[in-house]
């Protein structure tokens, strides 16, 4: 039962947050939409901070994410010790840059007096879930090895029992303790999510890819401003 | 052809006396609140001097503006291809040490100090974090300091002077400076939006006024490495960038901006001018020294016949191409070609014209007796205090002849002027500085007339603006008059 409240009922919760609070917000608080960088307060050791954590955890979602879609190429994929190894030791890398940039990047709002200035309770908050995160993982990775192994036979199937309205939480009722934590922390910041400045996620700029290099907005139509006149 | 107007602007230096009025105007009606204490978006700069932010001449540190690059345009500080690596952490973007740090006194101290043998002091705070701060600069501590060793010989623009000339400026005898006020230049070509990641910068197609939709900004922060005039800022706290707006709530009810409006030397001019914005990318790409003319050229005469059917078919209306033919700044930069554009060399194409600032020698110290060291009403311009390629540095890419010829006419004008109304100055002599300045007494005389007489209303000639809905100052409103104003045509809810 706790089980299925933890791991089954919360995420649902930490989505339906997700969903209707970044919706709410994005269309009646759209100011509130920033990254609210603080590099113009202090550009130094920003950059030990803000590149290594924003590289490392890019990179371990990705590797999430790639477990999740397609959990057997992975194992395929690991069928060979050696290239089991290889990703694994990749996976680690990117976690632990990650964790360095997430520690300089709290250092550096707490040392810096106008940095700390600029953060507020939420700020905190998220830094806490991030770090219990990334630590969780790197504990997951170090103790309880292996695991672009057996995630395709417990997280993976157990999430798309979730994503497919099939809650089944009997696939992570026998995982160890810091895995428990780490996929409860995990929906823990999907649902501060919509609250927290975590939505710059959502707003990367990948317009700016594909538009023309100025731009110009008119109040009206050109041809017809000059119809009248 | 595509011909559209913007609204231009013209400081005439020679007018002003450096007395901060412009930037105390835009400050209390635009930057008062937390997150933009630091910025100043009309600002005042001593030259030569640092500036502010410090050394923000200096391109090869600051990375603003365009650059040519395997024969097309490209920014110095990002790229499609350097969104993704400049996005966490942008190499180029300015701290808040690059300005100042914000700061007040704790003025209650004064009052509530318990009484004692001392005067009671007010310790300053930054405004930021409310802690006691050692202020180590201001927005204009280099104020009036032309000849220091901290700021003026730290100037950009003095560093590929000819030395001789770079010691005479920093002198004490023989030191000058000038003031150097700047708004956000509304560029034809602008940094701040081609940076832009989300979009939020966008240049408004009836005026050219360059605005940030707030509610786009996402702080990614590419604008304020962009633009080379730093006149982007970013605001701390509530991580969305700002910028002179050129006050367009005001513009649109027909009011000069504040710190025109305000400004005590009356050194301000605005009117729109017509342009040509097929020309736009071509007139960038030229060589330093070709791009005042450049710049120049895209600017049309709006009493041209073919120009004039040219914005008709690109849907300028006619009130505003009667506008631009009013405009002072038209004749400023086109007629007369007294005004250049600051550092045309960052390729933005600023639409801020300045007429460069006259020093004329009038006497000189010799053995500590204070001489007339000038045959001459007024002694050369080759030999004015502020150097000809000082100048050229600044307002002409080093091509110093377009300097030379605005103040050569500048010169004549005054010239023909103390023969008018003084006498003492041979019909000869008048006439021929006007002959070398390629000026007729009769333009002379509207030179004269519009930068010494004219009045707010020749000074800003704001072109009818399309504020949304406000058809009627354009337009025929009978045209229009089944419409409910924007887009829509929706018929009123009649039971």
């Amino acid at each position: 039962m706790n089980d299925f409240l933890l791991f089954a009922a919360l995420p649902y919760a930490a989505l339906l947050v997700f969903f209707l609070v970044t919706i709410q917000r994005y269309r009646q608080r759209k100011f509130t939409y920033s990254a609210l960088s603080s590099q113009f307060l202090e550009n130094k050791v920003h950059f030990w901070g803000s590149v290594p954590f924003h590289y490392g955890i890019l990179a371990v979602l990705f590797l999430h994410f790639l477990f999740i879609v397609m959990p057997k190429t992975i194992l395929a994929w690991n069928a060979a010790p050696l290239r089991l190894w290889a990703l694994e030791a990749t996976g680690l890398a990117f976690a632990v840059l990650a964790l360095t940039g997430l520690v300089n990047t709290i250092m550096r709002r707490w040392t810096f007096a106008k940095a700390r200035r600029t953060s507020n309770a939420g700020d905190w908050i998220l830094y806490a879930l991030l770090l219990v995160q990334v630590l969780t993982g790197i504990g997951i990775a170090i103790f309880n090895g292996w695991g672009s192994a057996w995630f395709a036979t417990s997280a993976s199937p157990w999430l798309w029992s979730l994503f497919t309205f099939q809650p089944d939480v009997s696939y992570v009722a026998g995982l160890p303790l810091m895995v428990k934590l780490h996929a409860l922390n995990a929906f823990l910041l999907v649902g501060v999510f919509p609250f927290t400045r975590l939505v710059h996620i959502l707003v990367v700029p990948n317009p700016y890819l594909w538009r023309k290099t100025q731009v110009v907005l008119w109040a009206r139509p050109r041809t017809q401003a000059g119809k009248g006149g | 052809m595509d011909v559209r107007s913007q609204i231009a602007t013209l400081f005439h230096l020679d007018k002003c006396i450096g007395c901060h009025t412009c930037s105390i105007a835009c400050k209390n009606i635009w930057t008062d609140r937390p997150g933009t204490e630091y910025m100043w978006w009309n600002n005042v700069e001593t030259k030569p001097g640092t500036g502010y932010p410090t050394q923000w001449e200096d391109q090869d540190a600051y990375k603003g503006g365009w650059k040519v690059e395997n024969g097309d345009l490209e920014l110095r500080s990002t790229s499609k291809a350097k969104l993704v690596p400049n996005i966490f952490h942008n190499p180029a973007m300015p701290s808040m040490d690059d300005y100042y740090e914000p700061w007040t006194y704790k003025y209650d101290e004064l009052f509530n100090a318990p009484e004692g043998d001392d005067q009671p002091t007010a310790i300053p705070v930054s405004m930021i974090t409310g802690q006691q701060i050692n202020i180590e600069a201001g927005p204009n501590f280099d104020d009036d300091l032309g000849g220091s060793k901290v700021y003026a010989a730290n100037d950009v623009n003095l560093r590929e002077l000819d030395p001789m000339l770079r010691a005479q400026m920093l002198e004490i005898e023989r030191l000058a400076f000038f003031y150097l006020p700047r708004i956000c230049n509304h560029c034809l070509n602008p940094g701040c939006v081609a940076a832009c990641p989300s979009g939020a910068l966008y240049k408004r197609g009836e005026d050219g006024i360059v605005l940030l939709n707030q509610e786009r900004c996402r702080a990614w922060r590419a604008c304020i490495a962009a633009c080379p005039y730093k006149k982007t800022y970013y605001n701390w706290s509530t991580g969305k960038s700002e910028k002179c707006i050129l006050c367009f709530p005001r513009l649109e009810t027909g009011q000069a901006p504040a710190c025109f409006h305000s400004c005590v030397g009356r050194i301000r001019y605005l009117g729109n001018v017509l342009y040509d914005a097929d020309r736009i990318k071509d007139a960038a790409l030229k060589t330093d020294l070709e791009l005042v003319d450049a710049q120049r050229d895209l600017i049309l005469d709006p009493n041209d016949p073919a120009v004039i059917a040219g914005a008709r078919a690109s849907g300028v209306p006619e009130a505003v191409i009667e506008s631009a033919q009013k405009s002072p700044v038209w004749r400023f930069v086109k007629e007369w070609k007294m005004a250049l554009p600051l550092h045309v060399e960052f390729r933005t194409f600023p639409m801020l014209f300045y007429v460069p600032p006259l020093l004329p020698v009038m006497s000189v110290a010799r053995g500590g007796v204070v001489t007339s060291d000038v045959d001459a009403m007024f002694a050369d311009i080759e030999k004015a205090r502020a150097p000809i390629s000082y100048l050229g540095k600044l307002f002409a890419a080093g091509n110093d002849g377009k300097v030379r010829y605005a103040l050569r006419k500048q010169m004549a004008v005054r010239l023909w002027r103390r023969h008018v109304t003084v006498g003492d100055i041979s019909l000869e002599e008048a006439t021929r500085a006007l002959r070398e300045a390629e000026c007729t007494p009769e333009q002379a005389d509207a030179i004269f007339k519009l930068t010494a007489l004219a009045s707010i209303d020749e000074r800003v000639v704001v072109p009818p603006m399309q504020r949304e809905m406000a058809i009627e100052m354009l337009e025929d409103p009978h045209e229009h008059r089944a419409g409910t104003g924007f887009g829509t045509r929706t018929p009123p809810m009649r039971v």
